[in-house]
């Protein structure tokens, strides 16, 4: 009888569909202060310094923590709101004096934590420490600003820190206002801490010793993250959304979906198609930042045969179809980094325009120099969790360098495998992206064409003139340092091991009503400038 | 009856202590190196070789397998690196999602499929045979992820009456207080007809598009083993002895023609229960399917495991019961075992 009764109910449920919802009037006005934000992965974690913290887990700690220090803002081209790298602005520390041998930070003297415990001195070098101490991510990030050893950090009285320098490094100050050193509440971690387990890493990764502009009131892991204000929040203006829900929809269609009924508010992961087509949507907003200091590009392997040849390398650069790539892959949502006057340098910015673009004739030119009229054949590869703009990428790259004479397989990757495909550099042709946080040309050299070789290095590229560039430009300033620049973009034009195609823009779609969105380097969603209505 | 639950137990045992092995090793033949996948951005080959050691997957495999084991014993299934979380928690809040979803596509489709084989059968070449042909063939040949897709899109996006696909309950709902984790039972039990019927409206699209999926091999056997019980000898008698249709027809037909049914439905739940990844990738619910793919994805060896061994238990708890109700249905199973 249970039984036929629950499908009486669910075919009458099926029917009734179409009545409306029953909302109370308080239901109403909460859809009103929330925001509702659609995106593909969810948070792996609640703290960022945690093993493997995914990107979502960034966002989540942008908003909920505190830094000493945070980046201001300016307009881009097109009027939107960008962080502005040249500029720092407090957040926990009021004020800092900086000298050639250390940092001086005035800590705000109201804030507090989420438990009401004021923030103080040591709260800062326990969480600087940990950051420096975990290992992984949290202490490379640390040691790209020269933030090396918990010795560098000083609690001079209460609501005094010092940072002690180890060496002149441009990049300290910046790496502060990433979102690696977070504020954490010592006393509430230290509670949690075991002996095994001195950082409390266990228990912070599912619970908040933090201070940030929002609490987590939810989590669901793989579902959705429900946030609301904390409304004694102290290290910036109040934020003017109360309630800010993060959830996961898998479905790419579905996404696009529930933006254009107006039922979600913003989204972030949609494929180029999409986001070109949205941008003629009466109803919604879509704004594309360029990524900076990123680039899609095509790598290949200067330690095999045939490329390991520079005329081979070039002529496969003449050879790419450019422009098709950035109508039929990307629908015109990213920048040409081909094309330029020349092959030179044009600026300290990074990445520029080469002077590449697709000249068949030349590219063959090229191969018959180098020796190689009658042909080669090789393997393009690239990683199957991006292969929504990888695969038709490889595509016309493949049927681009058979004109040439250059005949290619295409292998994927499972996504899983791609990082250690990448770390044995063995692969001889790739198509991949990479974005540094960073925005200095030498921050991308260093991971990307630097002879230390790291696993962004897909080229394992080493060139001794170029590394002493790149070293040089990373501790100089001035003419010096512009020189610096100036030679090692040459040489990457000229030598070529990595062909750099597109410049990607980040891609954010909201209803009309949604505005205050800002782009941040970190490419997560800031919500504490955002408003509704 | 308790002898037979037992011995039946027992031979579950080995299969079992198999699949433990099978797993663990096949999570550890596959390429992917999940120390290099969590590495994240600055991920120098020291990185990698610090993650690796943290996750143990610096020893040996043996050493590997024995503190598998000894978890396992304890009954932690280790922690996922994905969502961060204990293995065994997530399980226990993503089966019943996929139990909820799966259990109503059944009961829909068992409440359609059968009448319509029984009909189909006894009316054999009449327009409600054509029917079943009909609905049977469509739902075979239309995969699950292209209905679900297609009702989203019709009754969500066009027709606007269904709500959006968003889960198993609208965003600005709370689940109800946790009792069985079917979202129904509990707010029904609880009272909260609101979260009810908002858990209803989320559950009916998924529901619908499995069951057209699963309604097939359904209708399709039962019209089939009525046929061949229809036709036989006691049936003939019973009918040459003057009993009315219907006693015919549900009495003796039925009854007897049922056992390859229940069979059927065995198979149709447990496969929908691991396969329904494309509708709860379509309608983002929070199942155990779609647990489990992305782990594999992302080379998370631990919810790969706990995956593959509750799917295990739950088949062999399926098969006992499965048993257990032949032998209710009809007593000569009974006697044979």
């Amino acid at each position: 009888m249970k039984r036929r009764s629950f499908i009486k109910t669910t075919a009458a449920g099926a029917a009734a569909t179409a009545a409306p919802a029953i909302w109370s009037a308080a239901k109403a006005q909460a859809r009103n202060e929330t925001l509702l934000i659609v995106g593909e992965s969810p948070p792996n974690s609640m703290d960022i310094h945690g093993v493997g913290a995914n990107r979502p887990a960034y966002e989540v700690s942008w908003n909920t923590h505190d830094r000493l220090i945070t980046y201001g803002v300016k307009k881009d081209a097109n009027g939107n709101d960008h962080y502005d790298y040249t500029k720092l602005e407090p957040e926990l520390a009021t004020d800092w004096n900086v000298t050639p041998t250390s940092a001086t930070f005035k800590l705000r003297r109201d804030a507090k934590f989420h438990d009401g415990t004021p923030i103080t001195a040591k709260d800062v070098k326990w969480s600087f420490d940990r950051a420096v101490k975990v290992g992984g991510f949290p202490t490379f990030q640390m040691a790209a600003g020269s933030l090396q050893k918990p010795e560098q950090f000083v609690v001079v009285d209460d609501h005094t820190f010092r940072v002690d320098f180890i060496r002149a490094d441009k990049l300290t100050l910046p790496d502060i206002g990433v979102p690696v050193p977070v504020i954490m509440n010592s006393e509430l971690c230290k509670k949690h801490a075991t002996a095994a387990d001195p950082w409390a890493m266990e228990w912070c990764k599912n619970n908040h010793a933090s201070g940030g502009a929002y609490k987590v009131e939810r989590w669901q892991p793989g579902q959705e993250v429900v946030y609301a204000r904390y409304d004694d929040w102290k290290n910036g203006p109040l934020p003017k959304v109360k309630r800010v829900i993060m959830r996961i929809i898998p479905s790419a269609g579905n996404r696009r979906a529930l933006l254009e009924r107006g039922d979600a508010d913003l989204s972030f992961d949609l494929p180029s198609k999409d986001f070109s087509e949205l941008r003629n949507s009466p109803k919604l907003t879509v704004i594309g930042t360029p990524i900076e200091n990123a680039m899609m590009y095509l790598g290949m392997n200067v330690n095999q045969k045939p490329f390991d040849n520079v005329k081979v390398r070039q002529a496969v650069a003449w050879a790419l179809p450019y422009q098709q790539i950035m109508d039929s892959v990307m629908f015109g949502q990213a920048l040409p980094l081909f094309g330029g006057a020349d092959n030179k340098f044009k600026g300290v910015y990074w990445p520029q325009k080469d002077g590449y673009k697709t000249d068949i004739a030349k590219a063959k030119a090229l191969m018959a120099e180098a020796g190689f009229a009658n042909g080669i054949e090789t393997t393009l590869s690239f990683d199957l969790g991006l292969a929504s703009t990888n695969e038709p990428l490889t595509v016309l790259i493949q049927e681009s360098l058979a004109q040439i004479g250059i005949k290619t397989t295409i292998n994927k990757i499972p996504g899983a495998n791609w990082r250690g495909e990448l770390l044995k550099k063995n692969m001889p042709m790739i198509t991949n992206a990479f974005g540094g946080w960073l925005n200095y040309p030498e921050y991308f050299f260093y991971w990307c064409y630097h002879g230390q070789n790291a696993v962004f290095n897909t080229m394992g590229y080493k060139n001794p003139t170029m590394d002493a560039l790149i070293d040089k430009a990373r501790f100089t300033s001035g003419p010096e340092y512009e020189a610096a620049v100036k030679g090692f973009i040459d040489i990457a034009f000229e030598e070529v091991p990595r062909v750099p195609i597109f410049q990607p823009l980040l891609n954010v779609a909201m209803q009309k009503n949604v505005t205050g969105y800002r782009y941040w380097f970190h490419r997560q969603l800031d919500y504490r400038q955002l408003m509704k209505g | 009856m308790l002898k037979m639950l037992l011995s039946r137990l027992a031979t579950a045992i080995p299969s079992l202590i198999g699949v433990v092995i099978v797993t663990f090793m096949l999570t550890r033949l596959l390429p992917g190196d999940p120390a290099a996948y969590f590495a994240g951005l600055a991920a120098s080959p020291q990185a990698i070789a610090e993650i690796r050691t943290k996750l143990g997957l610096d020893k040996s495999l043996p050493e590997q397998f024995v503190a598998y084991i000894s978890d396992l014993l304890h009954g932690n299934l280790g922690n996922s690196l994905s969502t961060g979380q204990p293995v065994v928690a997530e399980i226990a809040t993503r089966l019943p999602a996929s139990g909820e979803l799966t259990l109503a596509a059944l009961i829909l489709a068992v409440c359609i499929a059968i009448p319509l084989g029984v009909l189909a059968a006894v009316k054999q070449g009449t327009w409600i045979d054509h029917l079943c042909r009909i609905v049977t063939t469509a739902g075979v040949s239309l995969p699950v992820f292209f209905t679900g897709l297609l009702f989203a899109y019709v009754f969500y996006y066009l027709l606007q009456i269904a709500p959006a696909p968003t889960g198993r309950l609208d965003v600005f709902l709370s689940p109800p207080t946790h009792i069985t984790g079917f979202y129904l039972i509990d707010s029904a039990l609880t009272g909260n007809l609101e979260t009810f019927w908002g858990a209803l409206r989320q559950l009916a699209l998924p529901a619908i598009s499995m069951a057209i999926f699963s309604l097939a091999p359904l209708a399709r056997m039962t019209r089939g083993s009525m046929l061949s019980v229809l036709g036989s000898d006691f049936i003939r008698t019973a009918r040459a002895s003057g009993l009315a249709p219907r006693t015919v027809v549900f009495t003796y037909a039925f009854r007897n023609a049922v056992l390859p049914v229940i069979t059927t439905l065995g198979m149709v739940f447990s496969f929908l229960l691991g396969a329904n990844v494309l509708v709860e990738t379509v309608f983002a619910w929070p199942g155990i399917g779609l647990y489990a793919v992305n782990a594999l994805i992302t080379s998370d060896y631990a919810p790969v495991q706990g995956f593959v061994l509750t799917m295990a238990l739950l088949y062999v708890a399926l098969n006992l019961a499965i048993d257990c109700l032949y032998g209710l249905v009809d007593p000569r199973v009974r006697l044979d075992s």
